[in-house]
C-alpha cells in the first residue's frame, strides 16, 4: 500500500513448513544477513520474473494411495498472462492448485514462484504472503461476517495475531475496500452478512477478496460456476481488465467463457499436460478431441 | 456499523444497574442486621458468588467455543488448577491451627511427610499464589494447545482429547502421593491475608471482587471480540482454510484465545475456592466440564451475555432442584440441554431475540 514491501519471501524461508507464526521481520533480516551465501541478490518482497516466467512447475508428481493425481507435470506461466486450464474430471486441475498454494506437498518435482521462491518449502500462509491468492471451487467466504468485513480481513496488511488486536482501518484502506466493493458490484450488500449472498455473488465476493489481497498471481478454480450469463460476461470483462497487472490462472469447464478470455489454454489429462496453445489449436488437437469425446 | 460500540446505551445502563446490584449484595450482608428484610444471608452470598464464578467460566468457554468454534470438554481442569493454586496459599494460611498443630497441612502429616514437596515452595506468599493462579492453567493450556493446534486437530477429536486430559488430571489429583490432599482436596481454610475467611467482611470483599471480575472480563471480551482479532477468529471458525489462503496463520489466533480462556477459568477458580471453602478433584471430573458446555449452549453461544445467563439459569435451577427434588435434577439438566439443542440453537439469547 505504501510502497514498502511488507513481506519478504526468500529461498530458504525461515518459517517454511514449521506452522509457527510468520514473522516478516525475521524473514527480511535473513535476507540481509545469513542467506548471502546463495550468491544471488534477492530483493525482499519482490518476485524475480527476469526470465519472464512467474510460475514454473517441473516434473511435479503427486500420488494419493497409488493414484497419480499429478504425473510429471510441467507448466510455465508468464508474468501478466491469463492462462486457462481445462481438462476432464480427475485430470489434476485442483491438485495442481493445491500444490501451488502449499496445501499438498508434491512427491517429486519443483515448483518455483519467479526465479527464486521455492514454493514446496513454504506453507499456505507464507505462500499467500508471497503473493499467490486462490479462489476455491466451491465459493468459500466468511458467512457470519459482513461483506465489508470479509474484504477487510482479506486486505493486504500485517496479519499477525498481535497486530490484529489493535488494527484499525485507515482512510486509504477504506477507500480500497470501497473500490473493490464497486468492482464486484456488492456496495449495496456491504453491511449484510456474506452468508445471505446468492451463489454468484459469493463467487464475486471471493474474487473481490483476492483483489483486496493484492496478489501477483490469482488462481481461480471454476470462477463462473453457478453464475448467470450476465454475471459470466461481467466476470470475463473483469478478468481481461486484470490481465497484465496480475497473472491469472483460470480453471474452467465453461468453454464459451474460456473462448472469451483465453490467450493460452493448457489441457490437462491424467495429471499431465496433454496439449497447450491457443483455443483453436487445442480444440483441433486429435488427442484433446479423443480425451473429451470418448475413447 | 463501521462505528463499533462496546454496548448500546441501553446495554450500558443495564450493565451499570446489574453491577450496582451485585455490589449492593455484600454491603447488605455486612451492614443490614440479621432479620432485617434487606439482609443478605451468608448462604445466599456464597451461592450467588459461586454462580458468578461459574458464569466467568461459561464466558471463557464461549470465547473458544462460540467465537473460535473450538469445543473444549476439559475447561473444568483449568478452573480446578486455578482453584488448587490459590488453595495451596489458603492451606499455608492455616498455619498450626490444623488437627495435628503442625506446620504442614493435615494431609501431609497423615502421609508422614516431613517437609513440603518442591512445588509447594513459595506458596505461603500471596503474590506468588496469584502468579500460579494465572501461570499454571495458562502454561498447561498453552503447551497442550500448541501441540493440538499445530497438528491441526479439530472438531470432535479435539473435544475428546480435552475430555481425556481433564480425566487424567482428575486421576492424578486423586492420588494422595500427588501432594494435593488426594480425594479430600483442600478444605478447612482459616484465613486469607490474615483475615478470617468466614467473617462477613471477608465474604463481602470476595464477593465484590467476583462481581468486579465478571464485569471486567465481560467488557474486555467484548472489546476483544469486536477487534479484528475477534473477526479473524470468526473467520477461522467459518472457513479455516480460506483464512490461511488469505494469509492468516490460525495457530497464534487459536492458541491465543485458548490460553486466554484457560487463564480466565483459572482466576474464576481462585475466586471460587475461598468462597465455597473446598476444592477437590471432583472439579476435574469429565461431567463437570460437560456441564460448562451446557451452560454456554443454553445461554447462547457467541453472545458473551448468553453464557452468563446460562450459567445463572442452570446453576440457579440446580441449587433449587438438588434441595427440593434431588432425584430429578439430572433429568431436568438433560431435558434443558435437549430442549436448547432442538428448539433454541442460539440459546436463551436467541429467545430474547437480541444479539447483545
Amino acid at each position: 500500500m505504501n510502497g514498502t514491501p511488507q513481506y519478504a519471501p526468500v529461498v530458504a524461508h525461515p518459517y517454511a513448513l514449521t506452522g509457527t507464526e510468520y514473522d516478516p521481520g525475521r524473514a527480511a533480516g535473513s535476507v540481509a544477513g545469513g542467506d548471502a551465501s546463495y550468491g544471488r541478490v534477492v530483493v525482499p518482497g519482490e518476485v524475480d520474473v527476469s526470465h519472464g516466467a512467474i510460475l514454473y512447475l517441473e516434473g511435479v508428481t503427486v500420488s494419493f494411495d497409488g493414484f497419480r493425481a499429478l504425473n510429471d507435470l510441467n507448466l510455465s506461466v508468464d508474468d501478466g498472462e491469463l492462462r486457462c486450464i481445462i481438462g476432464p474430471n480427475g485430470a489434476g486441475k485442483t491438485t495442481m492448485m493445491d500444490v501451488i498454494t502449499g496445501k499438498t506437498r508434491p512427491d517429486a518435482g519443483t515448483v518455483y514462484f519467479g526465479q527464486t521462491i521455492d514454493l514446496t518449502r513454504l506453507n499456505e500462509v507464507a505462500i499467500a504472503h508471497a503473493g499467490i491468492g486462490r479462489k476455491f471451487q466451491k465459493p468459500t467466504v466468511f458467512e457470519n461476517l459482513t461483506v465489508f468485513e470479509n474484504l477487510e480481513l482479506a486486505l493486504k496488511a500485517d496479519k499477525r495475531a498481535r497486530a490484529s488486536l489493535l488494527a484499525k482501518l485507515d482512510g486509504e484502506q477504506r477507500d480500497r475496500i470501497d473500490a473493490v466493493l464497486a468492482t464486484i458490484k456488492l456496495a449495496d450488500a456491504a453491511h449484510g452478512p456474506a452468508g445471505r449472498l446468492s451463489h454468484g455473488q459469493k463467487q464475486w465476493l471471493e474474487i473481490g477478496m483476492l483483489l483486496a489481497q493484492e496478489p501477483r498471481v490469482l488462481l481461480l478454480d471454476e470462477p463462473v460456476a453457478g453464475m448467470t450469463d450476465q454475471e459470466t460476461a461481467e466476470t470475463a470483462e473483469l478478468f481481461l481488465s486484470l490481465k497484465g497487472k496480475h497473472t491469472l490462472i483460470v480453471v474452467e469447464h465453461d468453454m464459451d467463457f474460456i473462448n472469451t478470455i483465453a490467450g493460452t489454454v493448457t489441457v490437462l489429462h491424467e495429471g499431465h499436460v496433454l496439449a497447450e496453445g491457443d483455443m483453436a489449436t487445442v480444440q483441433n488437437d486429435p488427442r484433446v478431441v479423443e480425451v473429451y469425446l470418448g475413447r | 456499523m463501521t462505528e463499533r460500540r462496546l454496548f448500546s446505551p441501553f446495554g450500558w445502563t443495564l450493565f451499570v444497574i446489574i453491577v450496582a446490584l451485585g455490589l449492593a449484595m455484600p454491603l447488605l450482608h455486612v451492614f443490614a442486621p440479621e432479620g432485617h428484610p434487606l439482609h443478605v444471608s451468608a448462604y445466599t452470598l456464597t451461592l450467588v458468588g459461586k454462580i458468578l464464578c461459574y458464569a466467568a467460566v461459561a464466558l471463557a468457554m464461549d470465547l473458544v467455543w462460540g467465537y473460535a468454534g473450538i469445543l473444549s470438554l476439559g475447561h473444568g481442569l483449568f478452573f480446578a488448577l486455578g482453584g488448587y493454586a490459590f488453595g495451596m496459599y489458603l492451606m499455608r494460611q492455616i498455619g498450626r491451627d490444623g488437627q495435628y498443630q503442625s506446620d504442614l497441612p493435615d494431609f501431609m502429616v497423615f502421609l508422614d511427610w516431613k517437609d513440603y514437596p518442591w512445588y509447594w515452595a513459595g506458596t505461603d506468599h500471596f503474590l506468588w499464589a496469584l502468579v500460579l493462579v494465572i501461570a499454571v492453567p495458562g502454561i498447561v493450556a498453552f503447551v497442550f494447545g500448541w501441540f493440538a493446534f499445530r497438528s491441526r486437530i479439530k472438531g470432535v477429536y479435539f473435544s475428546i482429547i480435552t475430555q481425556a486430559l481433564t480425566f487424567a488430571a482428575m486421576l492424578l489429583f486423586f492420588r494422595n502421593d500427588t501432594g494435593f490432599g488426594g480425594n479430600n482436596g483442600f478444605t478447612d481454610f482459616k484465613r486469607i491475608l490474615g483475615f478470617p475467611v468466614a467473617a462477613p467482611e471477608t465474604r463481602a470483599v470476595l464477593f465484590a471482587l467476583t462481581v468486579a471480575y465478571v464485569a471486567g472480563i465481560l467488557v474486555f471480551c467484548r472489546w476483544l471480540m469486536q477487534s479484528k482479532f475477534g473477526r479473524v477468529l470468526a473467520a477461522i471458525r467459518d472457513a479455516e482454510s480460506r483464512t490461511m489462503f488469505v494469509g492468516y496463520d490460525p495457530l497464534p489466533y487459536k492458541l491465543g484465545v485458548w490460553t486466554l480462556s484457560a487463564v480466565l477459568c483459572g482466576i474464576a477458580g481462585a475466586l471460587y475456592v475461598p468462597q465455597v471453602g473446598i476444592i477437590n478433584p471432583s472439579e476435574m471430573s469429565p461431567a463437570n466440564s460437560i456441564e460448562i458446555a451446557i451452560w454456554t449452549a443454553i445461554g447462547g453461544r457467541g453472545t458473551l451475555i448468553g453464557p452468563l445467563l446460562g450459567a445463572g439459569i442452570v446453576n440457579g435451577a440446580k441449587s433449587w432442584f438438588t434441595v427440593s427434588f434431588p432425584d430429578l435434577w439430572l433429568y431436568v439438566l438433560g431435558a434443558m440441554f435437549v430442549i436448547a439443542t432442538l428448539f433454541l440453537p442460539r440459546g436463551v439469547m436467541g429467545l430474547l431475540g437480541r444479539k447483545a
